[in-house]
């Protein structure tokens, strides 16, 4: 039979069989798919702007969308799958938080609207929400005092 | 022009995303978490602002434009209402996104059950 195979050559040996080109091709995947979302985007922002809403208002209008059309889409079963394919292309645009609030609320249902669907619906959001209001308001602080 | 600008700039953010997830192996909402600040920070600075001007909903769309609607959010309301605007203006600016999020989450629950994994 062969020889031992040490730890270091095996470790060189699966190297060899298994290249970079997952990150790469993972990266390839989340720019198409990320792109894109942000492409839908520019989309709706552009259709808002042509109703003359202002720029302000057509970013909102745009989230209020893609949030809309990412949380039917989770329903629906449809964004895990593409969440398989895309990897961060789609955690994270918008329509990922969007994910991150609806799957859980879906999926606590069965514990109940209140303790369940009610109370982990913020099992994702809650932090980014907690964490990015913290920032904001360092942020709205000193720009008070050194504006 | 504005959606290859918008295609690029985003694409190239999920991008960052993708390599914390495969190097780092951080889960997708610290991820979150970590653009939503990066993200009132950098907006905070007034250096996010520039990039969405260049690339609209490129820059916009990816979490970190959350996170820059949160920093503006607060500094115009510190304009406006002065010290009040501290505590009023991140959630103010946010509100339409989170609103949007919660109400569809609700309403996608009352009509769907867990898929079969």
């Amino acid at each position: 039979m062969g020889k031992e195979v040490t730890k270091e050559e095996y470790g060189n040996m699966v190297k060899k069989a298994s290249p970079d080109s997952p990150i790469f091709l993972n990266c390839i995947r989340a720019f198409l798919v990320g792109g894109l979302i942000c492409c839908i985007g520019q989309l709706i922002t552009n259709v808002c702007n042509v109703f003359g809403l202002s720029t302000e208002d057509s970013g909102t209008y745009t989230s209020i969308i893609l949030v809309a059309v990412a949380s039917l889409l989770t329903g629906l079963g449809l964004y895990s799958k593409l969440g398989k394919f895309a990897g961060a292309g789609s955690v994270v645009p918008i329509t990922g938080f969007s994910n991150s609030v609806t799957a859980p609320a879906i999926e606590f249902k069965k514990e109940g609207f209140i303790l369940g669907l009610g109370a982990k619906i913020f099992i994702v959001a809650g932090p980014v929400i907690l964490y990015g209001v913290l920032t904001s308001i360092v942020v709205g602080l000193i720009y008070y005092f050194v504006r | 022009m504005d959606y290859v600008k918008a295609f690029c700039v985003g694409g190239l953010i999920c991008v960052l995303g993708q390599i914390l997830i495969d190097k780092t192996k951080l889960t997708s909402a610290r991820i979150l978490v970590l653009f939503v600040v990066s993200g009132c920070v950098l907006g905070g600075l007034g250096w996010y602002q520039k990039l969405v001007e260049f690339a609209g909903a490129g820059a916009s769309v990816p979490l970190f434009g959350f996170g820059n609607t949160l920093a503006r959010g607060v500094m115009r309301e510190v304009d406006k209402a002065g010290f009040l605007g501290v505590i009023t203006g991140g959630l103010k600016a946010a509100s339409g996104g989170i609103t949007a999020a919660i109400v569809s989450a609700f309403v996608m629950a009352c009509f769907f059950n867990p898929k079969e994994k």
